[in-house]
């Protein structure tokens, strides 16, 4: 009855995120004394595969086929419940990301199973199968118990720090017989962004509002996510208006992140804007109105003019760099 | 060619949440109600844009709930749609929710059912997989656009670190957000048309849930703000190291 657990992994390389699900599913397996197994899909070296035994898996099933390098979440499903069964597991968990979204209730209706998405806990199994998550954008938490015999769960990102040990995983290769309608969806064209630090994924967030006046001022941004190795969001008046791309758009209407560190630039911080942040871990907030909302959730505050500050941080960033 | 268009109710945005009796339930007194803007300003708009362009011949609207939700339903109608169907029952998980509306969906057949990327009060985003899978249709979340020819869809959606764009047969289930439409304002035709526009209520399927609520918790308070001036950033620095450390 091992607890099993879906990989993601970019060309070949596995995300951080992915080694958090595989320690949380490890974590878990411990909890009800047995053991977990990570299912990892498409083109990807065995060296990289082993490195899931220092997140505590004792095995790694590799389903080799190079079709699954694309999102075909029913493909990915098939191949859950292959596992699974193999496995004889009970416990599925993914991430609450897009592909984790896609694939996650997909397998829990198959397997009639409860799903909760987006958990920030372990489940509490005193009380049953309880687990914390998130709702209305972030203003409050529900406690969700999964009643049926198996248990789904995508995992937020971000939730919980990597312990690496020492532990080795075997690899085995899986066969999958894929259905008719496992790849029904045709791929036309694949648009990456590269280079850049990914929002949703990003640890440390640098955002903009309508306080930075113009689409021109917005080097000042750049400049201090690039020192800080940061990702760059924006309220979401600064989206419409075209300063910056929708996907930077943050809040209740917009991407929902939890970074350790959110920096607001010029941004009065409304209950809608908060609702896609009010997870950071900390947050700054500068601001030229002393009395802008935003301070009353924010860590620390800077009131003052943001042209004028951005490059006094940035400054201070780069010496700490250079001395750390 | 038949469109279904998902529509959940929920809090206004601007909504302060607060809990009662003992924390195991949301205390809706005084609450507003929208319709999740996903679904509206996306979902609906984009099925309208597809009827009123020709491709589409009908555009109905389904959402669970009680009574009390037929002014947002309501509302959608106001923005367009030829019917609405009400599915009378408080559901209680995405599953349950997901079983009524494809049971009610397979005794009309839709080809294209739309839905919001996720309902902005549960923020779980399952119901419209779930509809696909029980429909034993394909799916596509995050959709940033939406183009429609004979039977296939052409669809442009966020992908992890990129975008991709997809060609699927019908039927198929697909979770809109932003690019997918433009949002609209009801005029007052369409809120006058609306009121005689039909609303079907039908009774649920027998659908259990397979999870359960059972109890909230308000975010801790934030310690308060530490101010800082603005000419010592090295310090503002040293303490996102030191005391936050998270540089
Ligand atoms: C249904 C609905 C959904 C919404 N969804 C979202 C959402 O998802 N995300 C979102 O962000 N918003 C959303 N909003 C909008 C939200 O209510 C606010 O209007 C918006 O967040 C304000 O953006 P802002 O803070 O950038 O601009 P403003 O409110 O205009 O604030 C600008 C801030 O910049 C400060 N400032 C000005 N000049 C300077 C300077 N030189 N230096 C430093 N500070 C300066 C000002 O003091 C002010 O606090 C939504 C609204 C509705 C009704």
């Amino acid at each position: 009855m091992s607890v099993l657990v879906l990989v993601e992994h970019t060309d070949g390389n596995i995300k951080k995120k992915s080694f958090e699900a595989v320690q949380y599913a490890a974590e878990i397996a411990k909890k009800i004394n047995t053991t977990a197994t990570a299912l990892v899909l498409g083109t990807i070296a065995d060296s990289e595969l082993e490195n899931l035994g220092t997140y505590g898996v004792q095995k790694v099933l590799h389903v080799a086929d190079k079709k699954l390098d694309e999102l075909h979440a029913r493909a990915y499903a098939s191949a859950l419940i292959a596992a699974a069964q193999k496995e004889g597991s009970k416990i599925i968990i993914a991430l609450h990301d897009i592909n984790g979204k896609a694939v996650a209730p997909r397998v829990a209706v198959k397997l009639k199973a409860g799903l909760v998405s987006g958990a920030l806990s372990y489940p509490d199994l005193d009380k049953g199968f309880v687990l914390k998550k998130a709702v209305f954008s972030g203003k409050a938490f529900a406690f969700v118990n999964i009643t049926s015999d198996v248990k789904v769960i995508t995992l937020m990102a971000n939730s919980f720090p990597l312990a690496p040990g020492s532990g080795k995983a075997s690899i085995e290769k899986l066969d999958v017989t894929f259905g008719d309608k496992d790849f029904g969806i045709k791929v036309k064209s694949v648009d990456k962004v590269t280079g850049e630090v990914s929002l949703v994924d990003a640890e440390l967030v640098v955002s903009g509002g309508r306080g930075m006046k113009g689409p021109e001022n917005w080097g000042l941004i750049e400049d201090l996510a690039k020192q800080l190795g940061a990702a760059t969001a924006c309220s979401r008046p600064v989206a419409d208006a075209g300063w910056r791309p929708h996907h930077e758009h943050v809040g209740q209407t917009g991407g929902t992140i939890r970074p350790n560190l959110y920096i607001a630039v010029g941004i009065s911080g409304a209950i809608q804007h908060l609702a896609g942040v009010n997870g950071s871990k900390v947050i700054v907030v500068i601001n030229k109105d002393p009395e802008a909302p935003f301070f009353k959730a924010a860590n620390y505050g800077v009131v003052g003019d943001a042209m004028e500050i951005l490059p006094k941080l940035t400054e201070a960033v780069k010496k700490f760099k250079q001395h750390k | 060619m038949k469109i279904l268009v998902c529509i959940s109710q929920v809090p206004d945005t601007s909504t302060k949440i607060m809990l009662k009796d003992n924390d195991t339930a949301v205390n809706t007194q005084g609450t507003t109600y929208i319709i999740n803007p996903y679904d509206e300003w996306y979902a609906l708009i984009r099925a309208l844009e597809l009827k009123e362009s020709g491709v589409a011949t009908d555009v109905h609207l389904i959402t669970v709930g009680k009574a009390d939700t037929e002014p947002v339903i309501r509302k959608a109608l106001a923005l367009g749609g030829d019917q609405a169907v009400r599915i009378d029952a408080d559901s209680i998980d995405p599953y349950q929710t997901a079983n009524y509306i494809a049971d009610y969906a397979k005794t009309v057949g839709y080809d294209l059912v739309l839905c919001g990327k996720e309902s902005i009060d549960y923020n779980n985003g399952s119901v419209g997989v779930m509809i696909a899978e029980l429909l034993d249709a394909d799916y596509i979340g995050f959709a940033t656009n939406i183009e429609v020819e004979g039977t296939t869809a052409t669809v442009k959606r966020e992908i992890e670190g990129g975008e991709e764009t997809d060609l699927v047969n019908f039927p198929v289930v697909i979770a809109c957000q932003k690019g997918v439409a433009e949002a609209r304002i009801p005029n007052m035709r369409g809120i006058m048309a609306a009121r005689t526009k039909p609303l079907n209520v039908i009774a649920p399927t027998a659908g259990a849930a397979v999870t359960t609520i059972l109890s909230y918790e308000m975010p801790p308070a934030k310690a308060g703000v530490k101010m800082i001036s603005p000419d010592n950033m090295d310090e503002l620095v040293e303490l996102l190291h030191s005391e936050a450390k998270v540089i």
